[in-house]
């Protein structure tokens, strides 16, 4: 670039610096370089990401670059672990993969992401603009197959557009309701001359996202709930996503009512609080799920009416409740239940101004109700002598402390965690609610131990799920990551098995995992530490040797096949239907 | 029912595919679907004709609205509109009945834009009802082609 475009650009950007120009005039300055430039102004420190050979310019430039680089083992786990690591810290993961099928084995990876409105920038590599659609060699139309689960996308046609598309995708991916952008980026882009590596000023007309509620709702709000006999609080993910939680605990302690919590809600009041009842749904506690079923007013916050807590029935759910639903994204509100009082906005705003408004209702009745529901159905299992599942949560919820991660898998293990592991906090408890995918845990964990190098992170996986991310112990050895991995070894698909179990009169079809490795070899033959525990006296001792191991550690505690996760809701039923419970 | 939603999209490459996508998985039926830029070249408007009851309608409205592509969802059915589709209709003629034809499409104020030997193709503007009317008088003699547009709308001015 010659002496006199330079000056133009400096004239029309007050930004430009002499460091730019630098980097202008030795010629290098290229897609992949600006690409890095701005996901550093973006703030990004670590990408998680798979080479190939549409990216041979992006990894170049990356050697260049002070972004860490996290090598997985597969571009599946390099979206988890993204995934993982901006649960934990609340900020965009970024991933990367090549194009073909580097792209769509990130495919499932984006959908989890998307369910749980996770915010991910997705960077795929790209066959050269000119080879698009001649089905060229690791070649897919990736922004086609991602479109139902993307909150947006971009196939980038052109190299100065990368500083706008960039920035633009991650003012997208973290606000509002959260969610993956994918930035589809061809070969030739990448290696293309960018002159102007300054992103212009956000211009996004059609965006819009709702932050503040509708004042005279929140008064109605506050209204229904003084008036309320038998209110409670239903929190979701939208409440841990939003930084409500304390709001939250502020106000169902100033006004003393009860709460419930979804899957992904879990961690926004902590499992000692005396208010909270459990979470509510499938394999949620009894009372939690009468409660919800019983109560008059229903303070939905960040939900979106699962059907696995509505049981899929929303005309039976909740039937004498007014439904006060708060929600940033108001397509939630009444897709699946009619909320008589919807405010949208952003659950922390919303809160805050119900906080102060709110009064406390007249419900001793309620509480004398609810007491005696939880002492009548409490959250237990029966301590046979025998491994108990449960008894590993609850000692890793003692020997942990508060500074804990964990990530679950997907199957019975998930829903035990989710019962038994006493969280304290928002942000701690990392699991794949809504897709419900196999193999999430693992990378998911080492997206979080990069997200909080300090923290203790446990997984808690079942040998099914981490048969499914197995070659992430690569990963964590390689990038030396003390995650304590606990294995619930049954043998089987736990969760498949008990439902044959207990709905096909158990005729057992395909849960066997006869040729399971020995998994303390595994991990040998990596070169961690391996313990295997099958007494419950060994519990505690095993978990303590694990954190007192530098290092990842793997724990095989031996479960048998026939533990059951209960109570348990079944689909299509209501919860005085419920199994393991209510008689 | 039918209700008629203009959404004013912006005019890049992929919105359509976005606007039917999110139809399709969410099962939304798409009668019929009219696509054309507006006075603003930086943005287009579909006239998107969909069946479903107001819960539907809001949900697809508001599905549409978290596209970052979508500007603006107005359901014009809510509103005084002028609505016009057009069709171009191939129809049979012999001798005898050629007069017969070129009639019957002076009273719908069609007009002829080609003619074959035996052959007379007529474009014809007007609302459905108007359109499926001239068509249903048109196979006593035979059709032998037709194609006809999407419904395009615009809400009725109020001055």
């Amino acid at each position: 670039m010659g002496k006199f475009e330079q000056d133009i650009y400096r004239a029309r950007d007050p930004e430009f610096t002499w460091e730019d120009e630098e980097i202008l005039a030795s010629g290098r300055y290229n897609g992949a370089k600006a690409l890095l430039d701005v996901l550093e102004k973006e703030g990004v420190e670590v990408i998680f990401g798979y080479p190939g050979g549409v990216l041979l310019t992006l990894y170049d430039a990356l050697l260049d670059s002070s972004i860490k680089h996290i090598l997985p083992r597969h571009e599946q786990a390099a979206v988890h672990a993204a995934d993982g690591y901006a649960r934990v810290s609340g900020k965009v993961g970024v991933c990367l993969a090549t194009s073909g099928p580097g792209a769509s084995n990130m495919v499932t990876g984006i959908a989890n992401a998307y369910m749980d409105s996770v915010p991910l920038v997705v960077i795929t590599g790209q066959v050269p603009t000119n080879l698009l659609g001649t089905d060229s060699f690791q070649e897919v139309d990736i922004t086609g197959m991602t479109l139902p689960i993307t909150k947006h996308s971009y196939l980038v046609k052109d190299a100065k557009d990368i500083p706008r598309i960039v920035k633009e995708a991650f003012h997208i991916a973290g606000t509002g309701r959260p969610g993956p952008v994918l930035i589809d980026l061809p070969k030739d882009i990448m290696a293309a001359d960018v002159i102007d590596p300054h992103a212009p000023k956000l211009s996004l007309p059609s965006y819009k996202y709702f932050t503040k509620g509708n004042s005279g709702q929140i008064n109605e709000a506050a209204k229904a709930l003084a008036q309320s006999k038998k209110p409670i609080v239903y929190a979701g993910g939208g409440v841990i996503t939003s930084g409500a939680g304390s709001i939250l605990r502020e106000l169902i302690d100033k006004v003393n009512i009860p709460v419930v919590t979804t899957l992904m809600g879990i961690g926004s009041v902590q499992s000692k609080h005396p208010n909270l009842l459990g979470m509510v749904g499938m394999h949620g506690t009894i009372t939690a799920n009468l409660a919800v079923n019983d109560c008059d007013l229903l303070i939905a916050v960040g939900v979106r009416f699962d059907d696995r807590v509505t049981s899929g029935l929303k005309h039976r759910f909740a039937t004498n409740a007014k439904i006060i639903h708060i929600d940033v994204d108001p397509a939630e509100i009444g897709k699946v239940v009619k909320a008589h009082i919807p405010i949208v906005g952003d659950a922390k705003l919303v809160l805050d101004e119900l906080c102060k408004k709110a009064m406390a209702p007249e419900i001793t009745g309620w509480w004398a109700q609810l007491r005696k529901w939880q002492q009548e159905y409490p959250l237990g299992y029966e301590q046979d002598g025998h491994l108990n599942p449960q008894t590993i949560l609850e000692a890793m919820g003692k020997i942990g402390g508060e500074n804990v991660i964990v990530t679950t898998d997907v199957g019975q293990h998930q829903m035990w965690a989710a019962q038994f592991y006493p969280v304290t906090s928002g942000r701690q408890f990392i699991t794949s609610a809504g897709l419900g995918t196999m193999g999430f845990g693992f990378p998911a964990a080492i997206g979080a131990q990069f997200a909080k190098p300090d923290s203790l992170v446990f997984l808690v996986t079942g040998d099914g799920s981490f048969q499914m991310s197995i070659h992430e112990l690569a990963t964590t050895v390689q990038y030396d990551l003390p995650i304590k991995i606990v294995l619930m070894n049954n043998g089987v698909l736990g969760m498949v098995r008990q439902m044959q179990k207990m709905f096909y009169n158990e005729r057992f079809s395909q849960i066997q995992l006869h040729a399971n490795p020995d998994f303390v070899k595994v991990a040998e033959a990596y070169g961690i530490k391996g313990i295997r525990v099958d007494h419950p006296d060994q519990v505690e001792p095993a978990l303590l040797e694990a954190i007192n191991t530098p290092g990842p550690v793997l724990l095989d505690f031996t479960i048998s096949p026939d533990e059951v996760v209960l109570p348990m809701v079944p689909s299509g039923k209501v919860i005085t239907e419920v199994l393991g419970g209510v008689d | 029912m039918l209700h008629t939603l203009a959404v004013l999209v912006e005019n890049n490459p992929g919105v359509l595919a976005r606007i039917s996508g999110l139809f399709a998985r969410r099962a939304y039926n798409i009668f019929s679907l009219a696509v054309c830029q507006t006075e603003n070249p930086s943005l287009s408007v579909m006239t998107i004709v969909v069946e479903g009851d107001s819960q539907v309608i809001e949900q697809v409205t508001k599905q549409l609205h978290k596209l970052v592509v979508v500007h603006k969802v107005t359901n014009l059915s809510n509103e005084a509109v002028v609505d016009r589709e057009l069709a171009l209709v191939r129809v049979k003629v012999k001798t005898e009945t050629r007069l017969e034809v070129l009639q019957t499409v002076d009273i719908f104020r069609g007009r002829v834009v080609d003619m074959g030997r035996s052959n007379l193709t007529i474009e014809l503007t007007g609302d459905k009802e108007k359109i499926d009317a001239f068509i249903k008088t048109m196979r006593t003699y035979g059709i032998l082609e037709l194609v006809r547009t999407g419904k395009i709308a615009i809400a009725r001015s109020d001055t």
